[in-house]
C-alpha cells in the first residue's frame, strides 16, 4: 500500500465451481460470491445488469487483416455502458453502510447509471458532471430525476470538487469514498469474458483507458479465476488505448515511466477524457508485466473506428469503442499485437449517447422530392458510383 | 507571508482536527516544510523519500494544479490557497 494510494479488496475465497456460476442469475450477480457484496444481491432492488453478449466479429476481423476478434459490447446494459456494473456492487455498499445519497463526479456513463441505479432503489442521487458533456449524456442523465449539478470546468475539477464535497456531506461518492467497492464490479467484464468463451482466457484484450482502473480489474479477473481453477493459466496481454487528446498513460508507456503526468483533456471522446488518472500507474504496471502495449489515436482515427464497427459489425458503439478499435487498427499496423492473436475488444458504451462525434460524418445519402422519377434518377447517379442496385 | 493549507480528512490526525492551516512561505516547498515544523510527520505522507510530491496526491494553489505550475516550486502570494487532495477518486 503506497501513501494516499487507492485501496485494493482482498479476498479468501471457498472453492468456487463453474457449476456453481452457471446456477446464478442471468446477471453480473452470478459473480456474487468473487465481489464484495452480502449473498443475495440479486433480490434487491437494483438494475442487475452484466452478461451482456460476447460478438465473433469475422467481419471486422478481415477487414484488419486479423484471425480471431471478439467484441465485448456493454452497450447492452440498462444504462448502456459498463458504468452499471461498478454502480451495482457500489449500490450494494451504499445501502449497506446506510447512505441516503449516493453522488459521484462523471463524465456521463456514471452518471446516467447513478442517476438509474438510485431511482431503481429508492435513493437520492447528486450527479456532477462537466458542462460540456454531449447533450445525449445530458438528457439520459436528468430524465432520471435526481439533482444533475454541471460544473463549468474538466473532469478533473468535478472530480476534485467532488473528492472535497464527500469530505463534507454525508453522501456515498460512487468513486470517491465508495470507490475500493466500485472499482471492484469492472471484474464482473472480465469474467464474463472467460465464460462466454468457453472457460478460457483470450490471448490479448484490448480496454479503454480513463482512469485506468476497468483495464486493472479485467486482469485481475482472469487472475482470480487462473487461481481458483476455473480456467486454464493462459497469458493474456492486457492493451491500452486512449485518445491523442488525453493520452497521460500511453505517454507514459511510451516513455518508460511508472507515473503519469497529468493533461488537459481536448478530444471528443469525453467519456475518457481524464486528464489525471488515478489507476494510471497502477494500469502501466499490469500492461507491462502482461507484455501488452498502450496506444493512442487522433479524434478522426475515433469516428473512423466507431464507422469501422459499425458497417462490418452492425454494433455502434461510443467515442470510447470507436477509440478500441482506432488502437487496434494501429497496434496491428505497427506490429505491436499478433493478427493471429484471439483477441477481444471492449466496447464500454453505446453509439447513440455520442451521436456528437459521429453526425458530421453520417447523414442520408440521397435526399429526394417524394417523386419516383426523381428517386430513380437520384439512386442512378450512386449506383454507378458502386452502391447495390 | 502567509498562505492557508486545506487539511484533507486522512490527514487531521496530525492537526487535532484543524480543517485549515496558516502557513509562512514563499513557494510551495516552504508551505510543506512550515506545515511539518507545526505537524511533525504530516510532511512525510504528502512528499516521497526524494523530496517530490507523492504521486497519488494532488496539490493546488488558488485551484490551479501545481504540476501545471513549478510544481514545489510554485511561488505563493500573500493570502495563496493550498488544498492537499488524494488522488485515488474518479473513473
Amino acid at each position: 500500500m503506497e501513501c494516499f494510494g487507492p485501496l485494493e479488496v482482498g479476498y479468501e475465497y471457498d472453492t468456487i465451481t463453474r457449476q456453481q456460476i452457471q446456477a446464478g442469475p442471468s446477471s453480473m450477480w452470478r459473480y456474487e460470491a468473487l465481489l464484495p457484496v452480502a449473498p443475495g444481491a440479486h433480490a434487491r432492488a437494483g438494475l442487475h445488469p452484466g452478461l451482456t453478449r460476447l460478438v465473433r466479429a469475422d467481419n471486422l476481423a478481415a477487414a484488419l487483416g486479423a484471425r480471431t476478434v471478439w467484441v465485448k459490447d456493454d452497450s447492452g446494459n440498462p444504462t448502456h455502458s459498463f458504468k452499471d456494473r461498478v454502480v451495482a456492487v457500489a449500490l450494494e455498499n451504499a445501502r449497506r453502510l446506510g447512505y441516503q445519497t449516493i453522488a459521484c463526479a462523471s463524465t456521463g456513463n456514471l452518471a446516467n447509471a447513478v442517476a438509474a441505479a438510485a431511482a431503481r432503489a429508492g435513493l437520492a442521487s447528486v450527479v456532477f458532471v462537466p458542462s460540456n458533456l454531449e447533450a445525449g449524456k445530458i438528457v439520459t442523465t436528468a430524465v432520471y430525476g435526481g439533482t444533475l449539478v454541471a460544473i463549468e470546468g474538466t473532469y478533473d475539477d468535478v472530480n476534485r470538487l467532488c473528492t472535497e464535497v464527500a469530505a463534507c456531506r454525508d453522501w456515498g461518492f460512487v468513486n470517491v469514498n465508495l470507490r475500493p467497492y466500485y472499482a471492484e464490479g469492472s471484474k464482473t467484464m472480465g469474467y464474463e469474458i472467460a465464460e462466454q468463451l468457453g472457460w478460457r482466457l483470450p490471448d490479448a484484450v484490448i480496454a479503454p483507458v480513463a482512469s485506468g482502473s476497468l483495464l486493472t480489474k479485467v486482469d485481475k479477473a482472469f487472475r482470480e479465476f487462473t487461481s481458483l481453477g476455473l480456467v486454464d493459466p493462459h497469458p493474456t496481454a492486457v492493451y491500452g488505448a486512449q485518445a491523442t487528446g488525453c493520452s497521460p498513460v500511453s505517454r507514459a508507456f511510451r516513455e518508460g515511466q511508472d507515473f503519469v503526468t497529468p493533461v488537459k483533456p481536448d478530444t471528443i471522446a469525453k467519456s475518457l477524457a481524464i486528464g489525471n488518472p488515478a489507476d494510471g500507474p497502477f494500469a502501466l504496471d499490469v500492461v507491462r508485466r502482461t507484455e501488452g502495449a498502450i496506444e493512442d489515436v487522433s479524434d478522426a482515427e475515433v469516428v473512423e473506428g466507431i464507422r469501422l464497427l459499425a458497417r462490418t459489425e452492425g454494433i455502434f458503439a461510443e467515442t470510447a469503442g470507436g477509440v478500441v478499435v482506432a488502437t487496434y487498427r494501429k497496434l496491428l499496423r505497427e506490429g505491436l499485437i499478433d493478427p493471429r492473436a484471439e483477441v477481444v475488444l471492449l466496447n464500454t458504451g453505446d453509439g447513440l449517447k455520442t451521436l456528437d462525434a459521429v453526425q458530421p460524418s453520417c447523414g442520408p445519402t440521397l435526399t429526394v422530392t417524394p417523386s419516383f422519377d426523381a428517386f430513380q434518377a437520384a439512386f442512378a447517379g450512386i449506383a454507378a458510383d458502386g452502391a447495390s442496385a | 507571508m502567509s498562505a492557508t493549507v486545506r487539511i484533507p480528512t486522512i490527514l487531521r490526525t496530525y492537526t487535532q482536527g484543524s480543517t485549515e492551516v496558516t502557513v509562512e512561505a514563499g513557494t510551495l516547498q516552504e508551505a510543506i516544510a512550515d506545515l511539518d515544523r507545526q505537524y511533525p510527520g504530516i510532511g512525510a505522507r504528502v512528499l516521497d523519500e526524494a523530496g517530490a510530491l507523492r504521486r497519488f496526491v494532488n496539490v493546488y494553489v488558488n485551484d490551479d494544479d501545481v504540476r501545471f505550475l513549478d510544481g514545489l516550486q510554485t511561488s505563493l502570494a500573500d493570502g495563496a490557497a493550498i488544498s492537499i487532495i488524494p488522488a485515488v477518486a474518479g473513473g
